[in-house]
């Protein structure tokens, strides 16, 4: 087990690796950042004294490396637009983000999982046809538009809940739902693809001669094995919903992390995208070494290999 | 009474180009003590017969009996909440593939313990005792330390003695290995045959030994039935059998089996020209005649199971023809 998360471990941290290069080119393959930052109005001595003042006139190792060490001590430098640090602001950000993803998520396989199982059990039968329908439902109808069929429904015409923002538990509801939708096709997919095949292994057959109920059979037996690679698709699916909460806060205007990126890119606001790309990328590669090692807690022939 | 008997029993797969008669029209009693072999070779029904004693047949297989009945309980009406409880507890079954018949998530003490703890009110602790106690019965080494182990982490031989074991846990009166020993080195068959034949002396249960090699059922059978495309085509005692064999079919099973002394070395082995027939749509006559020497127009009619002598049945209407060339 140790070996197995230190290897794992190696291959996330090189990820990390790769992802705050390319981040960080990101920033200067967009341009000449003293030109930014001075403005359009900037005379030629100006942008030589920023350039020189940002230390953009070194070697680009160099900045790198300065760069990278101040980003491990969460210093990203300051919003081009804002007055203040970057880290103050995806600081401030990233609450909301994380809350409807971890929401979204939580509501996605707790409706996708067991659907899934019971597609697999009745297969064939109309429950397994109407979890397919629901499924092809999921994957044809964008969150965005969901989002806005929410809003239409539940805030315009019945005033359930609210129209948008980040106020109270309510706010959190519309958003999750239409970005939780997004992951429940995959994820219903591969539990009802997972449990046929578990269900017609020859250790069910040895459980249902054993005298067990249908539903240890099922339960223990069969969803134990089948959610193996679904906690993987679950760790995948919770960073494309990071990445999904850019549409989504937009549309809810949700102040969190995916809005903050939204409003970056549009203002050039480079060191904000710089540092979102960033952390959005090193929790994604967390979350793939959380799954490996959640996979490993689960299945015993990875654990003790 | 006999422990268990099937009259008629049959199996019919519904599939999309006709129906396959995978089981048709057996019968065979069983006695407590008593093991009886089914012998066949892949595909001739005998692991479908088991699994329909068991009323583990595939959703879409149709199970048909004039009777079955297992210590007096009427398997073909008894509600699955009855055919559960005897599952695993009256009536237990070891598997062709020990490779794969264990659940690779949960320790060999877990799916064992479960296996008594499901039909017994015991505490986890007597569980554990009770799966010590038969890991050791069935020659496991270190049997404590099994317990917390995982399938994956014993060996095929291991595997299959855990199976055993499992099967044991709550003490059954039929016992089903549906071939035990197929997946096995030759060496660890003889060990697991031997173990088989010495546990049902020792608990008196009966066993049910389904198996495609004549040469493991001569050492451990009571009773042989030969199945052929889903017919028992042959039954008899174990010596009447192998001492005078009625059917052709039987006969060219056991011309396959070298016999040391007899078979010279280089010498070509018996083989059953052809292959099992298609098995869909209605059936009618020998189902072996494409396949054998002694056909003749007859074949083509109505088969009866013809006594040969008391005990020793045999369908086929070409027996006459057989012995006198034989």
């Amino acid at each position: 087990m140790l070996s197995f998360t230190s290897q794992r471990l190696a291959v996330a941290l090189s990820v990390a690796l790769t992802v705050s290069i390319v981040a960080f080119l990101l920033l200067h393959l967009s341009g000449d950042l003293a030109t930014a930052i001075a403005g359009p109005e900037a005379t030629a001595a100006q942008i030589a004294e920023i350039r020189h003042q940002f230390g953009l006139d070194r070697p680009m190792t160099l900045q790198y490396l300065d760069w990278l060490w101040r980003a491990l001590h969460f210093d990203f430098g300051n919003s081009f637009y804002y007055r203040d640090t970057v880290t103050s602001l995806v600081a401030s950000r990233m609450p909301v983000t994380m809350t409807l993803g971890a929401i979204s998520l939580m509501l996605a396989l707790v409706i996708a999982i067991p659907l899934g199982v019971l597609a697999a059990v009745y297969s064939g039968t109309i429950v397994d046809r109407l979890a397919l329908g629901f499924c092809v439902l999921g994957q044809a109808v964008p969150a965005f538009c969901l989002g806005l069929g929410l809003i239409i429904v539940f805030a315009v015409h019945l005033h359930w809940l609210p129209v948008s923002g980040t106020a109270s538990w309510k706010n959190y509801i519309m958003p999750s739902v239409a970005l939780g939708w997004y992951a429940v096709p995959a994820v219903m997919r591969l539990s009802r693809n997972g449990m046929l095949e578990v269900l017609s292994s020859d250790y069910i057959r040895t459980a249902r001669a054993k005298g067990l109920r249908p539903t240890v059979v099922i339960l223990k037996h069969a969803l134990r094995n089948a959610i193996i690679p679904v906690v993987a698709l679950a760790a995948v699916q919770f960073g494309f919903m990071l990445g999904g909460s850019i549409v989504i806060e937009a549309v809810f205007n949700m102040q969190g992390l995916g809005y903050l990126a939204w409003e970056a890119i549009a203002r050039n606001d480079f060191p904000v995208v710089q540092a979102v790309v960033l952390i959005l990328a090193v929790i994604y590669v967390a979350l793939t070494f959380l799954a490996d090692v959640a996979n490993a807690f689960l299945d015993p022939r990875i654990r003790l290999a | 009474m006999a422990l268990l008997e099937v009259d008629n029993l049959a199996v019919d797969i519904p599939l999309s180009d006709g129906v396959l008669h995978a089981v048709s029209g057996v019968s065979f009693s069983l006695e407590r003590g008593e093991t009886l072999a089914i012998v066949g070779e892949s595909g001739s029904g005998k692991s479908m017969t088991s699994l329909a004693l068991m009323n583990l047949l595939p959703k879409r297989a149709v199970r048909r009996a004039d009777r079955l009945l297992f210590d007096g309980i009427d398997l073909v009406t008894a509600p699955e909440a009855r055919m559960r409880a005897l599952r695993g507890n009256r009536m237990a079954m070891i598997f062709q593939e020990p490779m794969t018949s264990l659940n690779p998530s949960y320790t060999i003490g877990n799916q064992l313990g479960e296996a008594l703890r499901c039909h017994r009110p015991v505490a986890p602790a007597a569980a554990r005792d009770r799966a010590v106690q038969l890991l050791e019965k069935v020659g496991i080494p270190a049997a404590a330390r099994r317990l917390n182990q995982y399938p994956h982490q014993l060996s095929g031989g291991l595997r299959q003695r855990v199976m055993i074991a499992m099967a044991l846990m709550c003490g059954p009166d039929l016992i089903i290995a549906d071939e035990p020993t197929t997946a096995l080195d030759v060496t660890i068959q003889a060990q697991i045959l031997h173990l088989l034949a010495d546990l049902k002396k020792e608990f008196g249960m009966a066993m049910i030994l389904i198996s495609h090699d004549l040469g493991v059922v001569a050492r451990v059978a009571d009773k042989v039935a030969v199945m052929y495309a889903g017919r028992v085509v042959e039954s008899a005692g174990a010596q009447s059998l192998f001492r005078s064999p009625r059917h052709p079919y039987t006969r060219g099973l056991l011309n396959c089996i070298p016999v040391p002394g007899r078979t010279a070395p280089g010498s070509p082995l018996g083989a059953i020209p052809g292959q099992l027939p298609n098995l869909i749509g209605p059936q009618h006559g020998c189902a072996f005649r494409e396949r054998c020497a002694f056909a003749a127009p007859e074949c083509a009619g109505d088969i009866p199971l013809v006594v040969t002598e008391p005990g020793h049945l045999a369908r086929c209407v070409r027996i006459d023809a057989l012995e006198a060339a034989a």
